[in-house]
Order: C-alpha cells, then sequence, then structure tokens
C-alpha cells in the first residue's frame, strides 16, 4: 500500500483514518487552490470557488468533528460517559473570544482604547484581573489549552480518585457545565452575559473578515483535526492506550494488576479537554460569536449522540457523526424547518437501538459479509 | 388547520424557494428577493413565527400590487433554529447563496449582535422589528422596533406623573436589554430626584420559575406607605409564574402596578390573564387602537392566516412599518442596491396604524408615538395614555455616561454611527 | 375560579340593579340636577380630570352615585357612540342591554360596536375603590367593613381621621376595633399633639403592618448631616424602640418565610424527582424523557380543563389521576418500545431517551401548539393563608406541599406493603434470583416504569399551577431532578425526600444573599464536591447495580 508510506507507522492498520485524513487533505488542498491560489494569479476565473459561506461551514464542522474525537477518546476508550465536554469546547472558545475581543482596541462602537463595548455602556470602569493576558496570542494559545485543561485535571482528580463511575460521572460532568452555563450568562462575570463575546475584527493583525484570512483558519481546522486524529490515534495504540482499554472493560482487574487506574483515566480526560478546547478556539472566529448557549448540558449531549452514531471506539467514527448530524442539522433546519425535530429525534432512537456501533459498525458488518462470502467461495 | 394551513405556506415557501434556486440565475434577475431570518423552531419560535407570516403577507400584498420596479418579489426563508451561531451562517448564505437584497429578521438582541458583522461585510440591508436596548446604530441596519427612550423613558414617566409612584423596582431577566435598560432608567431616575435607597433592582435567569423570595421582598419594598411600581423586563416565559405570586400573595395591580416592556398581545394569547389584569405594557402599538389602517391590517392578517382568533403584536406594526419604508424606498431610488436604498430610506414616511406618520430617520431609528395600556381579561391592552406627538429613537442614550455625546447620522457630510459631538470624531473605523 | 367569583358579582350586581329599578320612580322624582352634570363629565379622556369628577360623585349622597362609581370600577359603564351619552351596560349574549345612569331604567339593546367603554386606570380605579371604602366603612354588614377598611389601611389619608374616630366608637367587633386604632394610629403620628403621637407610636410598635413600619422610618428620618430631622428627643426614643421590636419581629418572621419558601421549593423538586428515583433509582434506568412525561401531565391538566370548562375546581382533581394514566402508558410505551431493549447499558438508555424526549416535544408543538397554553387556577388555589400583614403564605404552595407528602407516602406505601412493590424490590435487588423465583421481571419492569412515568405526570398537575404549561416546561426540571435522586442516593424514596427538601431550605437561605443565580450555582458545585466524598448520596443502599460497570 503505496499509501502508508504518508502515515506514520502505528496508522499503517487504521484504514478508516487513512481514508479520512486523505479526504480531509483533498478537499483542503482544493480550497487551497480554488479559493486562495486560482483566484491570486488569475483574477477573472474565480467563478470556479467555492462560496465563503461553505468554507466557514466545513471549518465549523471540522472542530466539530474535533470536539468528537475528543469525546470519543474519554468515552469509546476509557468509558467515562462526559456530559459536560461541550463546557471544554466552550471554554477555548471563550478564551480565543477574549483575545479577538483584545485585538479590536480602540475601534469599538465607544472607541475605549481598553474595554469591550459591553464593559463601557455596564460602566464597568477597569478590565477585571483575568482578562489581563489576552492581548497576547502565545497567552491566549497558552490558555486555551491550560483552562480546559485545569479544568479537567481538578474535576478529575476528584472524581476518578473517589472512584465515581458511570452514570454518576455523566450527571456530575451534566452538573458543571450546567453550573457554568449559568455562570457564564451572568452579567458580573464581565464574559458579556447572555450575548457573550462577538463583533470580531481581526486576528493575529489579518481581518477576519478577508477571504484569505478564513481559508488559513479553514485550513488550520483541518490541520488540528489532522493531528487530534493522528495524536489520539497514536494514544490509544500505545501502551498508555491498551492499559485504557482494559480499564473501561474491566476496572477492578486492572486495578488489582497494579495499575494506577485514576492516574490512567486522568491523563486521558485532561488531553480530551484539550482537544476540545483547542476545537472551541478555532470554531469562535469561524461563526463570529461565543456565548454561555455553548455550554448548555444539551449541546454535551448532542455531541455524545454524533459520537454515538458514528460509531464509538473508532474514532473516525466519531469524524463521520460529527459530519452527518451536523449536515442533517443544517439541510433540515432549512428544508424541513417545523418537522426537523421528529427526524432527529428519530435518527438517535434507531441508531442507539439498531445500530450500536454506530455507521462505521454497519460497514463492517457490510465487509466481514463480503470477506465470508469470499471465504465461503474459496471453501466451496 | 390554521396551523397546518400556515406549514403547507411555510414548506411552499421553501419549495418555491429552493426550485427558484435551482431555476439559476436567469430568473434571479427578474425578481427581488426579500430574505427571512426568524427563528421557526426552538425557544424563540414562539415569537419569531408570526414575524415571519407577517413578512409573507406583505410580500403577497405587494406582488398583488404589482411588486417593485416591474418585477415580483419573492421570499427565502430560512430557519435559524433560535441557535445564534446559525443566524450569521443563515445571514451568509441568504446574501451569498441566495442573494437576497433585504432580509427582514432576528428578534433577541444576540442574534442581532451575531448577525452585525456578518451584514456589515457583505454590505447587506436588515430590518430589525423588535423593540431593543439601542447603543447601537449600523449603515446596514434600520430600527423599526422601539429605543429605550421609546418606550422605558415615556412609561416612567407616566407612572411618575400619572399614577405618582414614588419608589421603584427594577426588575429584569439577567441578559443585556434588560441591564441596559435599567440603567438608562435608573440613571433617569435619579436624575429626577429619586433616592437610591427608592430604587430596587433585582435580575433572574431565563425561565425563572420561582418567585416567591423575590415577590415577598417586592411586597416588603412596596408596602412602606410610598407609592411603588415595577419596571419589569422580565423575558417572556418568566413571566407567567411571576404574575401568578404576585397575585397569590394578594398584590393587586392596583397596589403595585407592573409595567412590562415585553408582554404584548402574542404572549398575553398563550396564558391565563386573569391574574394580570390591570397590570401596564408599554409600546408604540396595541391591536386595540381604533383606527381604520389598524383595522384594515388585522383583517388582512386575519385573512393571511386563516383564523379570526390570531392577535397583532408591535413587532408585527414594526415589521410592516419597515416593509411599507423599503417598498417605498427602493420606488424612490430605482434600485435595490444597498447603498442607494439606505440613502434613499432616510426621511421616508408611512402611516402608522394607531395614527400619525413614522418617519424613518438619519440614525436609522423611527419616530413614533408611545402608547401605554392596561392589560384586560381578554387578553387586549388598552390604551390609557399616550404621547402627543410622536418620539424620534435615541440610538445612543443620553443617560448612559458612555454614549451621552454620541449620536449618528447616517447622511453626508458625518455619515457615522457613532459620531462624538465633543471631540467631532468618528468612533468607526 | 375568579370566573365564578365573578359571575356571582354579576349576579349580586342585577339584584342590586332590579331593586333600584324597583325604587326607580322614587328616585327620578328628586332632583338629579347634580348626577346629570357630572355624568357627562366621565367620559373626558384626562385622568386627572376624571379623578376630579369621581371625587365630586362620591360627594353626592345618594345611592346612584355608588351604583355609577362601582361600575365604573367593574367596567360596565359605557359610552353611546352616536349621541356621547353615558350608560351602564349589561352584557346579554352577544349584544349589550344599556342602562341609564340617572336612574337605571332600561333604556335598550344595542351592538357592541355603538358604544364605547369608559376607561379606566389603576390611580382611577384605587381612588374609587378608596371612596366606596370611606362611604362603607361603618357599613351594618361586618365583611364589607373589614374590606372597607382593609382598603383604607392602604392608602389612609388625615381627612379620615374623623369617620375612623367615629367608626370605632361605633364597632363591636374586636378584632375590627384593633384595626381601626392601627389605622387611626398612622393618622396620628403625624399629629401635632407630642402626647397624641406618643401613643400612636406605642400602638405602631406593637403591630407589624408594614406601613406602621414605614411610618417610624418617616419619623426617624436624618437630614444630610446624619442628624435627625425630627427636633422631639421623646418621639426620637420611642420611635426607635418601637422599630427595634417591630424589626425583630420581622426579621423572626421573614425567616419562617424563608424557611416555608424552601420547603415549598423542596416539595416541588420532590414532585419532580419522586418519579425518576424509582425509574433511575429502582431500575438503573437514565430517562431523559422524564421532564417530558412530567410536561405530558401539565398538557393533561389542559385538555381536562378545555373538556370541563363549566368546573375548573374539579378539573384539577379529575387531571390527576388522568394525568397518572395518561403519562403511565407513555411510560410503559418507552419501556416496551425502546428501553426493554438496552438494559445493562444504562448510557445507551440515556442516548435513546433524549431522542425520545425531542420527539414528545415536538409532538407538542405540532398538535398543540408550540405556544404556552393557558392553564387556570382554581379559587381554591389562590391567594394566601394570612398570619399576620408581615406573614401570609399561598394556598397553592400549601397545597403542593401537602400533595408532593402525599404522593411520597402512597408510593412508599405501595412499594412496602403491595405484592407489587416487593416484586419491585426482589428485582431492584436480585433480578435472576427473582426470575428464579418465578417473578415475571419483564412485566415488573413495564409496570415499575410505568408507575415511575405517572408520578411524573402527576407532578406535572402540580407544576402547572406554579409555571408555565409549554413544550419546554420538562427541560426546566430534568437537571434538577437528577441532582436530587443522586443528592439523595439512588433507590432510597427516603433518600429523595431528604434531598429535595434539603436543597429547597438551602437554595431559599442562599438566595437573598447571593441572588437566585448565584445560590443555583452554589448549590450545584456542593453537590458536585458531595458526591466525591459520598459517591452513593446520602443514604447509599445496596442493590441492582445502577452505577454502570
Amino acid at each position: 500500500m503505496i499509501i502508508n508510506y504518508f502515515f506514520p507507522q502505528f496508522m499503517h492498520k487504521d484504514t478508516g483514518g487513512k481514508i479520512l485524513l486523505s479526504l480531509l487533505a483533498l478537499v483542503t488542498i482544493m480550497v487551497i487552490i480554488f479559493n486562495f491560489l486560482i483566484p491570486l494569479l488569475l483574477p477573472e476565473a474565480s467563478s470556479w470557488h467555492m462560496p465563503t459561506y461553505m468554507v466557514t461551514l466545513l471549518g465549523k464542522y471540522l472542530c466539530l468533528a474535533l470536539l468528537a474525537i475528543a469525546l470519543d477518546l474519554v468515552w469509546g476508550y476509557c468509558g467515562i460517559l462526559s456530559l459536560g465536554h461541550a463546557a471544554f469546547f466552550a471554554l477555548g472558545g471563550y478564551a480565543m473570544g477574549m483575545y479577538l475581543m483584545r485585538q479590536i482596541g480602540d475601534r469599538g462602537v465607544y472607541g475605549d482604547p481598553v474595554l469591550p463595548d459591553f464593559m463601557v455602556f455596564l460602566n464597568w470602569s477597569e478590565l477585571p484581573w483575568y482578562w489581563y493576558g489576552f492581548e497576547s496570542f502565545a497567552f491566549t494559545a497558552l490558555m486555551i489549552l491550560l483552562v480546559p485543561g485545569l479544568l479537567a485535571y481538578v474535576f478529575g482528580w476528584m472524581t476518578f480518585r473517589s472512584r465515581v463511575t458511570g452514570v454518576y460521572l455523566s450527571i456530575m460532568t451534566q452538573a458543571l457545565t450546567y453550573a457554568l452555563m449559568l455562570a457564564f450568562f451572568r452579567n458580573e462575570m464581565g464574559l458579556g452575559g447572555n450575548n457573550g463575546l462577538t463583533d470580531f475584527k481581526d486576528i493575529l493583525g489579518f481581518s477576519l473578515q478577508s477571504d484569505s484570512t478564513r481559508i488559513v483558519i479553514f485550513s488550520l481546522s483541518a490541520a488540528a483535526l489532522a493531528m487530534g486524529y493522528i495524536a489520539s490515534r497514536f494514544i490509544v495504540e500505545s501502551k498508555l492506550g491498551k492499559t485504557v482499554v482494559a480499564i473501561r472493560d474491566a476496572e477492578l482487574r486492572t486495578r488489582f494488576i497494579g495499575y494506577k487506574v485514576e492516574n490512567f483515566k486522568l491523563w486521558i480526560f485532561v488531553f480530551s479537554a484539550m482537544l476540545a478546547g483547542v476545537a472551541g478556539a478555532l470554531y469562535v472566529p469561524q461563526v463570529g460569536i461565543i456565548n454561555p448557549g455553548e455550554f448548555s448540558p444539551l449541546n454535551s449531549i448532542e455531541l455524545a449522540i454524533w459520537v454515538a452514531i458514528g460509531g464509538r471506539g473508532t474514532l473516525f467514527g466519531a469524524v463521520i457523526g460529527a459530519l452527518i448530524v451536523n449536515y442533517a442539522k443544517t439541510y433540515f433546519t432549512g428544508a424541513l424547518p417545523e418537522l426537523w425535530l421528529f427526524a432527529l429525534g428519530t435518527l438517535f432512537i434507531v441508531s442507539t437501538l439498531y445500530l450500536p456501533k454506530g455507521v462505521v459498525g454497519l460497514f463492517e458488518r457490510f465487509q466481514n459479509r463480503t470477506e465470508n462470502n469470499k471465504l465461503e467461495e474459496k471453501t466451496a | 388547520m390554521v396551523r397546518k394551513s400556515l406549514r403547507k405556506l411555510a414548506l411552499a415557501a421553501v419549495v418555491t424557494a429552493s426550485t427558484l434556486t435551482l431555476a439559476g440565475a436567469a430568473w434571479a434577475a427578474d425578481t427581488i428577493k426579500v430574505g427571512v431570518l426568524h427563528s421557526l423552531s426552538g425557544t424563540m419560535a414562539i415569537s419569531e413565527t408570526t414575524l415571519k407570516d407577517t413578512v409573507l403577507m406583505m410580500i403577497e400584498e405587494q406582488n398583488k400590487k404589482g411588486g417593485l420596479l416591474g418585477k415580483q418579489l419573492e421570499a427565502v426563508v430560512v430557519d435559524p433554529a433560535s441557535n445564534w451561531p446559525l443566524f450569521a451562517e443563515k445571514t451568509r448564505e441568504l446574501i451569498e447563496k441566495e442573494k437576497v437584497d433585504v432580509i427582514f429578521g432576528c428578534w433577541t438582541s444576540v442574534s442581532r449582535k451575531s448577525v452585525l458583522p456578518v451584514i456589515e461585510e457583505l454590505n447587506g440591508l436588515l430590518f430589525y422589528p423588535v423593540q431593543y436596548e439601542g447603543e447601537e446604530s449600523s449603515k446596514n441596519v434600520f430600527y423599526t422596533g422601539a429605543a429605550p427612550n421609546q418606550q422605558a423613558i415615556p412609561a416612567v414617566d407616566y407612572l411618575m406623573n400619572d399614577l405618582e409612584v414614588k419608589r421603584w423596582v427594577l426588575a429584569g431577566t439577567d441578559y443585556v436589554y434588560p441591564r441596559t435598560t435599567n440603567k438608562i432608567l435608573e440613571a433617569y431616575l435619579i436624575a429626577k430626584g429619586v433616592k437610591k435607597e427608592d430604587i430596587m433592582i433585582n435580575y433572574t435567569p431565563f425561565g425563572h420559575s420561582d418567585w416567591q423570595s423575590i415577590v415577598s421582598d417586592i411586597k416588603k419594598f412596596g408596602s412602606q406607605g410610598k407609592k411603588t411600581a415595577v419596571v419589569s423586563t422580565i423575558n417572556g416565559d418568566a413571566n407567567v409564574p411571576f404574575y401568578k405570586e404576585l397575585g397569590n400573595q394578594n398584590i393587586s395591580s392596583e397596589d403595585i402596578p407592573v409595567i412590562a416592556f415585553s408582554v404584548g398581545e402574542e404572549e398575553l394569547s398563550g396564558i391565563d390573564t386573569k391574574p394580570l389584569v390591570g397590570h401596564l405594557a408599554a409600546w408604540n402599538y396595541f391591536m386595540s387602537v381604533e383606527n381604520p389602517e389598524n383595522e384594515a391590517f388585522i383583517k388582512k392578517w386575519q385573512a393571511f392566516i386563516k383564523s379570526d382568533k390570531r392577535v397583532t403584536n408591535d413587532p408585527m406594526e414594526a415589521t410592516y412599518i419597515g416593509f411599507e419604508m423599503w417598498a417605498k424606498a427602493v420606488a424612490k431610488a430605482k434600485s435595490v442596491e444597498t447603498d442607494a436604498v439606505e440613502q434613499a430610506m432616510i426621511g421616508v414616511e408611512v402611516a402608522n396604524l394607531t395614527g400619525g406618520m413614522a418617519v424613518m430617520n438619519k440614525n436609522h431609528h423611527l419616530s413614533k408615538p408611545v402608547l401605554i395600556g392596561e392589560i384586560q381579561d381578554d387578553g387586549q391592552i388598552e390604551t390609557v395614555w399616550s404621547t402627543e406627538s410622536t418620539v424620534a429613537g435615541d440610538a445612543w442614550s443620553d443617560f448612559l455616561p458612555s454614549s451621552k455625546d454620541l449620536i449618528s447620522d447616517w447622511t453626508a457630510p458625518i455619515k457615522c454611527g457613532n459620531y462624538n459631538t465633543k471631540t467631532k470624531k468618528c468612533l468607526a473605523k | 375560579m375568579k370566573f365564578i367569583s365573578q359571575k356571582n358579582n354579576l349576579g349580586l350586581h342585577l339584584i342590586y340593579i332590579i331593586l333600584c329599578l324597583i325604587f326607580a320612580t322614587n328616585v327620578s322624582a328628586e332632583n338629579n340636577a347634580d348626577l346629570e352634570k357630572l355624568i357627562p363629565q366621565l367620559q373626558v379622556k384626562n385622568f386627572k380630570k376624571k379623578i376630579a369628577s369621581v371625587k365630586q360623585l362620591a360627594e353626592i349622597n345618594k345611592p346612584q352615585s355608588i351604583t355609577i362609581l362601582e361600575a365604573l370600577l367593574d367596567s360596565r359603564l359605557y359610552y353611546q357612540k352616536a349621541d356621547k351619552s353615558v350608560v351602564i351596560i349589561q352584557k346579554k349574549d352577544h349584544k349589550y342591554e344599556i342602562f341609564s345612569p340617572l336612574d337605571n331604567t332600561k333604556i335598550g339593546l344595542v351592538e357592541k360596536k355603538t358604544i364605547k367603554k369608559i376607561t379606566t386606570n389603576n390611580k382611577l380605579r384605587k381612588t374609587i375603590r378608596t371612596l366606596l371604602a370611606q362611604k362603607k366603612i361603618s357599613h351594618t354588614e361586618l365583611n364589607i367593613r373589614q374590606a372597607a377598611l382593609k382598603e383604607i389601611l392602604t392608602s389612609s389619608d388625615a381627612s379620615l381621621l374623623p369617620v375612623l374616630q367615629q367608626a370605632k366608637k361605633n364597632e363591636s367587633d374586636e378584632s375590627q376595633k384593633d384595626l381601626l386604632t392601627l389605622a387611626i394610629a398612622l393618622i396620628e403620628v403625624d399629629s401635632k399633639d407630642n402626647s397624641i403621637r406618643l401613643s400612636a407610636i406605642k400602638i405602631l410598635g406593637n403591630s407589624v403592618f408594614p406601613r406602621a413600619k414605614g411610618k417610624l422610618e418617616q419619623v426617624l428620618l436624618t437630614n444630610d448631616q446624619g442628624s435627625f430631622i425630627e427636633q422631639d428627643k421623646d418621639i426620637i426614643t420611642a420611635s426607635q424602640k418601637a422599630l427595634k421590636r417591630i424589626n425583630s419581629k420581622l426579621s423572626l418572621f421573614s425567616n419562617l418565610e424563608t424557611l416555608f419558601f424552601g420547603l415549598s421549593l423542596g416539595s416541588v423538586l420532590l414532585l419532580a424527582a419522586i418519579g425518576l428515583s424509582i425509574t433511575f433509582g429502582v431500575m438503573g434506568v437514565i430517562n431523559m424523557a422524564h421532564g417530558e412525561l412530567i410536561m405530558l401531565g401539565a398538557y393533561t391538566t389542559y385538555l381536562v380543563q378545555q373538556a370541563m370548562p363549566n368546573d375548573i375546581g374539579l378539573s384539577l382533581i379529575v387531571a390527576i389521576p388522568a394525568a397518572f394514566i395518561v403519562s403511565g402508558l407513555f411510560g410503559i410505551a418507552i419501556e416496551r418500545g425502546v428501553i426493554r431493549h438496552l438494559y445493562g447499558r444504562p448510557l445507551e438508555t440515556l442516548l435513546a431517551t433524549f431522542g425520545i424526549s425531542l420527539l414528545l416535544q415536538q409532538m407538542v408543538r405540532t398538535l398543540i401548539s408550540a405556544q404556552n397554553v393557558p392553564v387556570i387556577t382554581p379559587s381554591w388555589l389562590s391567594g394566601s393563608l394570612v398570619f399576620n400583614p408581615a406573614f401570609a403564605i399561598t394556598y397553592n404552595r400549601i397545597y403542593i406541599f401537602f400533595f408532593a407528602l402525599m404522593v411520597f407516602a402512597l408510593l412508599m406505601l405501595i412499594l412496602k406493603k403491595t405484592s407489587l412493590g416487593l416484586q419491585v424490590r426482589a428485582v431492584a435487588k436480585n433480578r435472576s434470583m427473582a426470575t428464579a423465583m418465578g417473578i415475571k421481571t419483564q412485566w415488573v419492569d413495564s409496570l415499575t416504569f410505568g408507575l415511575g412515568s405517572g408520578v411524573a405526570g402527576v407532578a406535572g398537575v402540580a407544576l402547572s399551577q406554579l409555571t408555565n404549561v409549554g413544550p419546554n416546561l420538562g427541560q426546566a426540571y430534568i437537571i434538577d431532578s437528577f441532582m436530587v435522586v443522586v443528592f439523595g442516593g439512588v433507590e432510597n424514596l427516603w433518600g429523595t425526600l431528604v434531598a429535595a427538601m434539603t436543597l429547597g431550605i438551602t437554595n431559599k437561605f442562599l438566595e437573598p444573599w447571593v441572588g437566585a443565580v448565584m445560590s443555583k450555582i452554589i448549590v450545584l458545585i456542593f453537590l458536585i464536591i458531595f458526591i466525591q466524598k459520598r459517591p452513593n448520596g446520602l443514604f447509599p443502599q445496596k442493590g441492582r447495580s445502577s452505577g454502570g460497570h
């Protein structure tokens, strides 16, 4: 297989992942060529390019797919169904949003050089301490990883140590994201309350409204997805990953063998939260707004359903699930505005009942059958 | 029945829209496309679905009159599903993909804030029909709902002068509209000589349902001998349990009247209004106003929606005025180009449904009359007070320190949404 | 309810009008020039002028002036569009009977279009009420006197002093006399005579009536330098003492009130969570559609009310079993259709039931309406039980509190005393053993789930009296319900009870300090930390593992 040259050793058996990453690379290169290079070199031949709204839409999907990978890592491989993963995503998003707010500078509607608009009209006199540092991109990048990571660490440390598992853990994570949502809705938080952060102007000096910036962010999202995927694959194929799977399947036995179960869980959880944070940070400049609605417990449940529909414990299944459900949502909200919830609800029920392994499981079954047929033919 | 036909209609609109899109660019030149960006699902569907139907009705009406500039109008309906990022996405889709010439849409402030960068970037045109907190003026947006000085301030004046209210409870849901409105009102009341201890400010989360403690506090605050009123910026769903609790704790509208800025006929039609009777609402329009234009509008609406039970409300009037103004401006500019229409809009006059003329001002806000009414047991609101003439909408409040020097003027030579009258500078980039 | 009482009112008015009609011949013989002059002035637009006319009208000492004022108060005073003449109306089918305001003679039957209501506003109605109260303060019937005095207490002005003193002299009822004393003291505290003031202050100090406190605070107002405006030292010390007394009483009552608010919130949480504690606690099923089952119960209440619009009070009673059956049947259907296939996979039940919750929400939107629906509160659930002016608790909350306890007790009884309960507990403890003993576990599962769902439906009936009935109703309670069950310890109904009450009371005692939102956040954080310490809740119990695997 010539394609294996492009992938690291641990991915050679991961056919789904290879197909996925190749497709991703293909789309990204096409977008770069048609939307960026051709218009740059031949301005009049621009009729070929993909419309901007498609680029941002695709970019958005890619971020959500990365989020799905993050959840699949802890749920599919470690058995921790976090119903609060959207919280990590939103925290990463808020960190990026704060950076983008600081970049506005004195171009806000009140022309205040430091304070964001919502602080000016609510009579804040100075910037709260937790906004310091966000004018620097490096600091922000650090925070995008650190804030979700730290929250996951503290929460995980407490929870895994006291051996809260299964359903209880899911409900605790739900409580966590719910509490965060309520907190971020408060205007006293100094993060824009219900409106959240919006009206971003530029990132690292490049206007967010120019097509080239959009294509760069899109490409970055694609790269982040690819790297997130490869890193996750690396982890699950490593010894650590094998141990984690052992914990999922028989926690007590693993513990008795002598593994520090809570440490394994903790590190996977923290890594996953960081991935979610990165996804959120890339999501925000593409959709142009971050608000407390992203913390909603319903978002996290929906996220779990993307993973379940795609097929958990496969990583690329999570990506497929995220793309299918989100595309379906985009399509149906336009085509069947009054009925789309019926479609979505039925999809959820049917897939949990009849597709325990998700869409990926369906492929596998199909593949197995054809292989069996081949075997039968041979034996016959 | 009604809902069915409604659904059919929406479906028909969507189907037409999509077939027309498929039909390609040749068709597009022959129609003027009107984008409709209201949530048809999710939490805001309760309020926004009605506005979508209003726009469709106006388009049908206009087409019967022969369209505009010799072309037929064509609606493009999308569902942003009460999801704020989706509002931005759908706006982009409407302008870039569907190539609409104008968008009527949005309800919540956050949805408008989400749409704003996109509409400015793509130089589109948005008509926003809901009362809001002000502190904004975009070249690409026309605000046909009330600014705080067209709703909140006259309401407080009425309470102060006619009901002789001395103590004030400013109760609101914790989001930007109540926060800003209460900031403005607090500054206004203090300027009028009300002491700080006679103002109580309270915020609750969205959908708050347990009002026991807060109503009890209001009762204590209001029963000290000074006439007390509640100025409520409580958002939709939280209102019913609030009024119920008021009634149960024996607080009548005569003891402590509540004046609400977000409770209109549409909201009242879904609840048992008995606990609300006598409480107040401030708007620019009430369905109960007797006026030939209004009666014609109600008749048209009930015929269009095929039910004589459906009510009309203020955001519908704002949509109506916005649409009529846009049609006039397009006719005047002889073009649907954003810049031409934007300049033609300023100064356009359309008859209010409640009498008098609404004028589009230089700051993209309307001059409209302000009405204050009492809620009746049939869910209607009866006018008890109105301004003598129209009040011009103020984009930047004079009562906030940050915006008192700012004005908006989109005519030459200023052409600026946030012009500082002291420094004579436009703060926009 | 208000419905019924309004009807009664109308009836009373009818009788009144008929009586007046009988006397009409006599009345019309008198000189009505004063009335004739004032009545047309009622239809001016300006409310200040209207109020002045109303005051003049009240001064005319004729029964007819009261009739007119009452008509105005009840929105029955109209004018004819044709000649602007003022009339009193009586609705008759779809038309209006009109009567002359001068002598109540019937003028005719007219269409709605030809007449227009004379509008009133809050202030005008308040003025009329006070004027009428002054006329009725010495009425022969005690309850009318009481109502009148209540009205006067909220708005008395100094001019009423002689009337009140006269009324006190004639009053025989003790409690009414005390209230009159208070009303007089409220006026006399501003008297010029210091000894009268001192005794008035003393009387005020014994009352928790809110205006008493307000009056005393007024006496103790300070100027900008912080020194008292009041000069007399005795008055100041007496007022300070009186105020201190009032405040200590008030703080006691306000604590009692907060406690009750907490218990009430707790009972709402208990109702919402108790069904879940069966399906989640006993069966180990995470039912995300639990909130929607509550919503179905609330909608059942609405539909029952629609079916019997004339018996609102009764309809609520009927709604309880109806909601139990509707939600119970939906529950059984969910169990048979979906959950049965997912036992032992609790996380998957979560996802599937989330899908069901979306379906149920959208079903209600499509079949009934996306808008909220009005559920009417019957009269026996409105108003409040008044202990004293500073402490009253609302009837609906009292009923719901006891209702929650009743549901709890009944459920306890079913689980502990019936054979179904025994089987449920047996299956919960050890499924395979229960099967071996001949229990039809599948049948027990369905019934248990039905029971839990039915109880959710019953909770919906109670919640319909407190909050909006709309498609999103269930969403508001689902997370709270889970928290209660987890906090209380799964599989333990007593735990659910204690947890609900604890959370309710904590929430309400925190609320005055930090506000509604922060108190909720603090409670959530407390819960998260608590579960780390005691992963099995307040009252852990052994049983079929719902903790996953």
